[in-house]
């Protein structure tokens, strides 16, 4: 099966999330991703609800089976001289290695980059950790949360007088990753046209900094330091309000719509009222605006709001749940989300393709066992034979 | 040092507001020559408003000359190492000019909705004709098949629309938007950003390009996995639970000393619970038996909240921050602008790069998304004014004479000065 990244050599010592997102994708895309885990317990990721039927297995992990799909999965101890010679030895077959420990950890093993290019001199090494290679907090401890704190993401997420909030689930983690990957194809791309290896730094908090849309500039410009506006999102009116049946992202975004919006909602002597005139007179008085329109949207739902909006060229959207994803027509009519079998929980549905490459071939394989491909990669490949297995195994060493 | 991955790839950039700009940028970065198309009629609504007057209302402080379209912060900050010339594709020269430039280019990049590139004849069979080995990146907001493709959405739309929305804000009250990060776009841009390389890739290989679609909403959807994994595998559906984790207790976002200062702490496991409660001198109620273990700190944590908070109110958030990472408890202060272009961190790794620019003056603009050891990311050129490369491009890479370029000039379809009656957007 040819896909994008066919070829491409990974060598995968990312555990949890940021790393392993990002060596998904190289996998998913084509790349032949090989992923290294400690002989007991594997990656920390399978310990990570949601758990198949809330049973917490190692093998049940949806987050783990999600993260880790298209892989390759063998042990190695990396702690051990045999663990880390035979780790030297597939690096020589390999392309890229990416890996997320603390910054520490490579090098307190004896595998920093500068060692691993005299074994493999054209290695594209990509390392992904919270704060970076350098910087005084490199040693730092972090967890998501502090990161959308410290990389200017909290700051903008919230109501103006109560504490600030991070947005849902693992996005930093996520935005990392997908960095990672950029960094993976990019590095990748200048190894095959120049042969030049090299070692690349990818740090959580820069990149939940980068992603930020004018936060720095604002203030360097226009001397405007960005708050928490609640859902309150210029230009006026744009926001999330109720509706019949829940909430609508009533979104008009330039100005030019708002006498479009007052038609809809059969008030078009709002457009007149000196009171929502401009944008600047609309966020004004937003509390009376967001009553009119909370007065009519409450009549409304939000199929209703999103269907006639989308008519009358209002780009409004349904914050939507889980369920309702799932349910979606239009996804399911692009086939977005993919089923997936395994022995463990037998058919579940993933996320699928992020992007569609042309009419190149998607495929979600299931993400592997802890081990399950060590003979497959020792004795077929590495060359040892049944019995040395059983010794490294007997060892600790896989 | 040895040139950037992607120098000589060229790429003609169709694309506008946040999403399609923010993958030339991070191409743009890597190496390739961004060629930036706008037209005086529309140009990029991220210039902002081209009245003087109506920037100077809306915008007191900014360092405007007479051509504020050049001054847009956000424009400035998504489009460095472009190139930019204006194109107007209405016409029939402009589109005879665009095919030119796609013959000669690697990759287009365009973010309108799926109907306007076939209505331009701009699609991917015609520019293909022009160019077999093109590689074509359209990112709708909900991609280019499916009963909803036609659909418009902004980044907000598509936040909501991804379950983003649905998962952030307050627990147990209304779901949030993230004002002033429309995140959809972004993350859009960046998983662009990643295909068009992978692409590049591909093609190196096998001689072949491609058109890429990508829905906007799909890539946001796949960051919240976990939350679709859960409701697929226990047809749970997950809610908004604020700053509170699913496995750590306490876990939140703590008022500090000061005005609008705050520090977040998440306590992941009995042992940094204990480091914890050294760290702040062990006050009494750090003893209390129920606050011992990992499932009695989830049941009172909202106790638990208010008593952290008796301590965090002492200190500032950068002391907090230190006094707990002294200690080996993840913690950090809530950094607004201001605090993000003096931290200490940031500046140690080079992250910020000051560079002047002919209309706005100097700025520092964040640089790279990654540090390479070979071949550092820098910005090499500032936003381009409107227009600013038409000579450039036209007479240099298009070989068009100069008769030629006042030609088009004259009939409006190039120029440096945008149309008067146009609003903008930042």
């Amino acid at each position: 099966m040819e896909q994008a990244l066919s070829g491409v050599k990974v060598l995968d010592l990312t555990h949890y999330i940021a790393g392993p997102y990002c060596t998904k994708l190289l996998a998913d895309y084509g790349a032949e991703v090989i992923k290294i885990e400690k002989p007991r317990g594997g990656d920390g990721a399978r310990r990570l609800a949601p758990f198949f039927h809330d049973d917490p297995h190692p093998e049940k992990s949806g987050f783990f089976l999600y993260l880790n799909t298209n892989k390759k999965s063998i042990t190695l101890n990396l702690k051990t001289e045999a663990g880390k010679n035979i780790f030297k030895e597939q690096l020589k077959n390999s392309d890229i290695l990416v890996e997320n420990f603390s910054p520490r950890v490579m090098p307190s093993l004896g595998l920093d980059y500068e060692t691993l290019r005299k074994i493999s001199p054209c290695l594209v090494m990509v390392s992904i950790s919270n704060f970076g290679q350098t910087g005084p907090y490199r040693d730092f401890k972090a967890t998501e949360i502090v990161l959308d704190a410290m990389g200017g993401w909290s700051t903008i997420i919230g109501h103006p007088n109560r504490e600030p909030l991070k947005p849902g689930g693992y996005q930093s983690q996520f935005v990392a990753g997908l960095f990672g990957a950029i960094a993976s194809v990019s590095a990748y791309y200048g190894q095959q046209i120049s042969s030049v290896g090299q070692h690349v730094d990818v740090s959580v908090m820069d990149a939940v900094l980068y992603i930020q849309m004018n936060l720095t500039a604002s203030y360097t410009y226009d001397n405007v330091i960005r708050k928490r506006y609640g859902n309150r999102v210029g230009p006026f009116p744009s926001g999330i309000l109720p509706c019949k049946d829940g909430y609508i992202g009533a979104i008009t975004v330039t100005a030019e719509k708002w006498p479009v919006f007052c038609e809809w909602m059969g008030m078009p002597e709002l457009v007149d009222d000196p009171r929502f005139k401009t944008v600047a007179d609309r966020a004004l008085n937003i509390d009376e605006l967001d009553a009119i329109m909370i007065s009519w949207l409450i009549e409304h739902d939000q199929e209703e709001l999103f269907r006639e909006g989308q008519k009358r060229g209002l780009p409004f959207g349904i914050p939507c749940n889980t369920k309702m994803l799932l349910e979606s027509k239009h996804l399911k009519e692009r086939g977005y989300f993919v089923e997936v079998e395994h022995p463990l929980t037998g058919k579940v549905r993933y996320p699928g393709a992020q992007v569609k490459m042309g009419d190149l071939p998607y495929k979600l394989n299931r993400a592997p066992l802890l081990g399950e491909h060590n003979e497959e990669i020792y004795c077929g490949r590495l060359g040892y034979s049944r019995d040395e297995l059983v010794r490294l195994q007997e060892q600790g060493i896989i | 040092m040895p040139d950037l991955p992607l120098k000589g790839i060229r790429v003609v950039d169709l694309s506008m507001w946040f999403a399609g700009p923010m993958c030339t940028r991070l191409i743009g970065d890597m190496g390739a020559e961004i060629i930036k198309i706008e037209s005086l009629r529309h140009i990029d609504p991220w210039r902002g408003p081209v009245n003087l007057e109506q920037v100077r209302q809306q915008f007191p402080d900014r360092p405007v000359s007479n051509r504020p379209y050049d001054c847009s912060p956000g424009f400035n900050l998504q489009n460095r190492n472009k190139y930019g010339i204006t194109l107007d594709l209405g016409t029939a020269e402009g589109k005879e000019i665009l095919k030119n430039l796609v013959k000669i280019s690697d990759v287009l990049v365009e973010n309108y909705s799926p109907r306007v590139m076939p209505q331009l004849g701009l699609d991917y069979p015609a520019l293909k004709e022009v160019n077999s080995r093109l590689i074509m990146m359209s990112l709708p907001a909900l991609g280019r098949t499916g009963p909803d493709k036609d659909y418009l959405a902004f980044g907000q739309t598509i936040d909501c629309m991804s379950g983003m929305a649905y998962l952030t804000g307050y627990l147990g009250e209304e779901p949030m938007l993230q004002s002033g990060l429309s995140y959809g776009d972004p993350l859009s841009g960046m998983n662009a950003a990643f295909a068009v390389i992978s692409a590049l890739n591909y093609r190196l290989r096998t001689g072949k390009g491609m058109h890429i679609d990508l829905s906007q909403v799909e890539g946001l959807i796949a960051f919240n996995a976990d939350s679709v994994m859960d409701c697929t595998m226990n047809g749970r559906v997950r809610e908004r639970i604020g700053n509170r984790d699913r496995s750590m207790a306490p876990h939140g976002c703590y008022r500090c000393r000061g005005e609008d200062q705050w520090v977040v702490i998440a306590i992941a496991s009995d042992e940094v619970w204990k480091r914890f409660c050294r760290a702040i001198g062990e006050p009494d109620w750090t003893k209390d038996e129920r606050f011992a273990d990992l499932l009695g700190r989830f049941e009172h944590q909202d106790e638990l909240d208010t008593l952290i908070e008796t301590w965090t109110m002492q200190y500032d958030h950068y002391e907090a921050m230190h006094v707990l990472q002294a200690a080996g408890v993840p913690a950090g202060p809530v950094l607004d602008a201001k605090e993000l272009l003096e931290e200490p961190h940031f500046n140690a790794r080079g992250i910020y790069e000051k560079v002047p620019h002919r209309e706005a003056g100097i700025h520092p603009y964040i640089a790279p998304f990654a540090l390479f050891s070979k071949m550092p990311i820098h910005i090499r050129m500032p936003a381009p004014c409107l227009g600013e490369h038409n000579e450039y491009v036209f007479g240099k890479i298009l070989g068009m004479s100069r008769e030629e370029i006042t030609g088009l000039e004259k009939l409006g379809i190039i120029g440096s000065v945008p149309s008067a009656e146009q609003q903008g957007s930042m």
